[in-house]
């Protein structure tokens, strides 16, 4: 089992034809991930690797009865592909582009909410449910079958950590880079819930870093509603104040968002914080008990 | 990106904001002139400099006479408030001030909207407010599908003024600000404080606007303003390369693919008894161009004496990163000891291509830390 995405997952890829978009679609349908089509305005009826191309979303859905998009548009555009995959009935949205300004994001978020709708991103690596669908940009040879949730703010941290959870011989259940932008869609808390539902998970890996207070809720929430073995791990201790880390949100604006401010909530709850990252698989085992 | 209160306060005329009139001077005869052309009783001075703070660092005076004006404009320019040299002030009428209000429009990653945050503790630093007594901010989120309607302006204002007289004036500035917030992409609008006047009008007495950095690109207006600092030179020139680079002041140079792991190798140095450098992140690939553009930007800090080279090989693999090294040491000339981990797809043939190379090859990143630290003893 697995959240979000699975076998049953049918894909169309918004921005096809582009640099990016025409290589991970390719790359994701070799995964097994079934994409069923892709769009570019004005390039109906082309094909990328073997995927039909449509105009819109709306005949891209028609035609494929795909209920899943990825987004890999120019950051000037990606609001108006978000509008348009709500709109065109897709209930899971994974934007991947980098550097989408905050209000559109506000826009598209809240737009996706009321077409009952999730969004994924923007800014992220997308998400993968090992052995059946991965959607988004992620090097799938590092990821196994398995029972830990992985959910994270970052990309390649995230893949060095699944490496070393790998290595230990811990599958993943499913994988979430929820994106690095102040503002994105599914967060912390909502696949906290869904990893706790999904009855194949048995454990998860929560990898945080400064800017904001999502971890300081995240680390209640756990405390609250997750009776599963829970790690931290978070990056940036060293950050100096003001300064934007690469990523749009990892910012410890007027001295809050702070690592430690995030390692004490997280502590405080009762749920350990790994100080490197190839503690977390040892972590979460002591805490299965193995 | 931010703003002076001068060009905040030229936004929020143009929207139809009340502020006071002023003029920004570049010399002391200039704010005499301008203290002239006011024609007011009483001026004040404010230095115009991109940090906060300025009054309790002397930036802030009033001036009721030619004198006064030329002794505080002479004290104010020149000054250093915090590493800003003051080269610019603001002389405007200085009000007679009833009471102080706090107001500030900003997007909020909870609620995933812009909110306005309002308080009746005006004047006074926000955070200490929002530390000590949390209770006295209100935070008001704004759907954007509907924006700052009458009833949600006329809740905002509430929250800050009891009487109709000034719920009446606030409730319109709340929205031209709002409707400025959003059209110019603005990633704070301050107000602190608002005040009512001894005329019982509502003014925006301080302005402080900063702007979303990814929509610059659609606000050439505001693009106009930007006015860097010698660190974000660096970093803006990073950025044009497709880097993203923090100067630490450490020793140990690094870089890294992706900002998680560039945080986590950064804190890993510090937590083995090292340095960092530097925070540089030159993004998910990497190919030589970027490798030799990214070492010419560490060797061009005088700091480092190690370079860690972290690369995730994810898409990328590990044998085409470190072909790519190879090719980019090629093109830089440097005895700098330089500590390469790779990990990820082919990693064993990427290590096996760097044997009998100069490098310094770690299997782990905390091997790689550790080596980094020791040849920078």
């Amino acid at each position: 089992m697995s959240i979000l995405i699975n076998k049953d997952t049918r894909l169309i890829v918004q921005g096809i034809t582009g640099r990016d978009g025409s290589f991970h679609a390719t790359k994701m349908k070799e995964y097994g991930t079934n994409v069923v089509g892709g769009t570019s305005p004005g390039k109906a009826g082309q094909e990328v690797a073997g995927i039909p191309v449509f105009n819109t979303v709306r005949d891209a859905v028609a035609a494929t009865n795909a209920n899943t998009s990825v987004i890999f548009v120019p950051a000037a555009f990606a609001k108006d592909a978000m509008f348009e995959a709500a709109d065109a009935g897709i209930k899971l949205i994974i934007c991947i582009t980098e550097g989408v300004p905050t209000l559109d994001v506000v826009e598209a978020y809240n737009y996706i909410k009321i077409k009952g709708a999730n969004l994924i991103g923007p800014n992220c690596p997308g998400l993968i449910s090992p052995e059946e669908s991965m959607v988004g940009i992620m090097p799938t040879n590092i990821f196994k079958k398995g029972k830990t949730g992985v959910i994270s703010r970052s990309g390649t941290l995230t893949y060095q950590v699944v490496a070393s959870l790998t290595a230990a011989g811990m599958g993943q259940s499913s994988a979430i880079g929820v994106g690095g932008d102040p503002i994105v869609g599914l967060y912390f808390q909502e696949l906290l819930e869904m990893f706790q539902n999904d009855p194949e998970t048995d454990s998860i890996a929560l990898i945080g870093e400064i800017g904001g207070d999502a971890e300081e809720r995240a680390a209640e929430y756990i405390k609250q509603y997750v009776t599963k073995p829970v790690v931290a791990f978070i990056s940036g201790r060293e950050a100096p104040k003001g300064k934007q880390m690469g990523h749009a949100g990892a910012i410890i604006s007027s001295g809050s968002g702070t690592a430690a401010e995030k390692v004490a909530a997280f502590e405080a709850a009762g749920i350990p914080v790994a100080r490197e990252t190839h503690e977390i698989p040892e972590l979460l085992k002591q805490k299965l008990g193995k | 990106m931010k703003v002076h209160e001068y060009q905040a306060k030229e936004f929020f005329a143009s929207y139809g904001i009340p502020v006071q009139k002023g003029f920004v001077c570049r010399t002391v005869e200039e704010a005499v002139d301008a203290f002239k052309k006011l024609g007011v009783e009483l001026a004040v001075i404010k230095a115009q400099v991109h940090t906060g703070g300025r009054g309790k660092a002397g930036g802030v005076k009033l001036a009721k006479n030619v004198d006064e004006v030329r002794t505080h404009a002479g004290n104010i320019l020149g000054m250093d408030i915090k590493g800003f040299i003051v080269d610019r002030v603001l002389v405007c009428e200085a009000l007679d001030i009833k009471s102080e209000y706090y107001m500030s429009i900003l997007p909020d990653r909870k609620s995933k909207s812009a909110i306005f945050m309002l308080s009746r503790e005006g004047g006074m630093d926000i955070e200490t407010v929002a530390k000590e007594t949390p209770e006295k901010i209100v935070k008001l989120p704004i759907d954007p599908t509907v924006g700052l309607t009458d009833a949600k302006a006329r809740e905002a204002a509430f929250a800050l003024f009891d009487d109709m007289k000034y719920v009446k004036q606030a409730a319109p500035l709340f929205q031209k600000l709002y409707r400025l917030f959003v059209e110019k992409d603005a990633s704070l609008t301050e107000i602190n404080p608002l005040v009512i006047t001894g005329n019982d009008e509502v003014v925006a007495i301080d302005a402080k606007m900063t702007f979303d950095n990814n929509a610059l690109f659609r606000h050439p207006d505001v693009f106009e303003l930007f006015e860097p600092t010698e660190d974000e030179k660096k970093e803006q020139e990073a950025k044009d390369k497709g880097f993203s680079y923090v100067n630490l002041g450490g020793e140990i140079g690094c870089m890294v693919n992706g900002a998680g792991l560039a945080m986590a190798t950064m804190d890993m140095i510090k937590l083995y008894g090292g340095n960092p450098a530097n925070f540089l992140d030159i993004g998910g690939s990497s190919n030589p161009t970027k490798i030799v553009e990214a070492m010419k930007l560490l060797l061009s800090d005088k700091n480092v004496k190690v370079v860690l080279i972290n690369i995730f090989g994810g898409i990328t693999r590990c044998d085409d990163v470190a072909k790519g090294l190879i090719e980019a040491f090629k093109l830089i000339e440097t005895d700098m000891p330089i500590v390469i981990r790779l990990t990820g797809t082919n990693e064993n043939e990427g290590r096996e291509l760097l044997k009998g190379t100069k490098f310094h090859v770690a299997t782990t990143m905390s091997e790689a830390g550790h080596m980094a630290v020791d040849l920078c003893k």
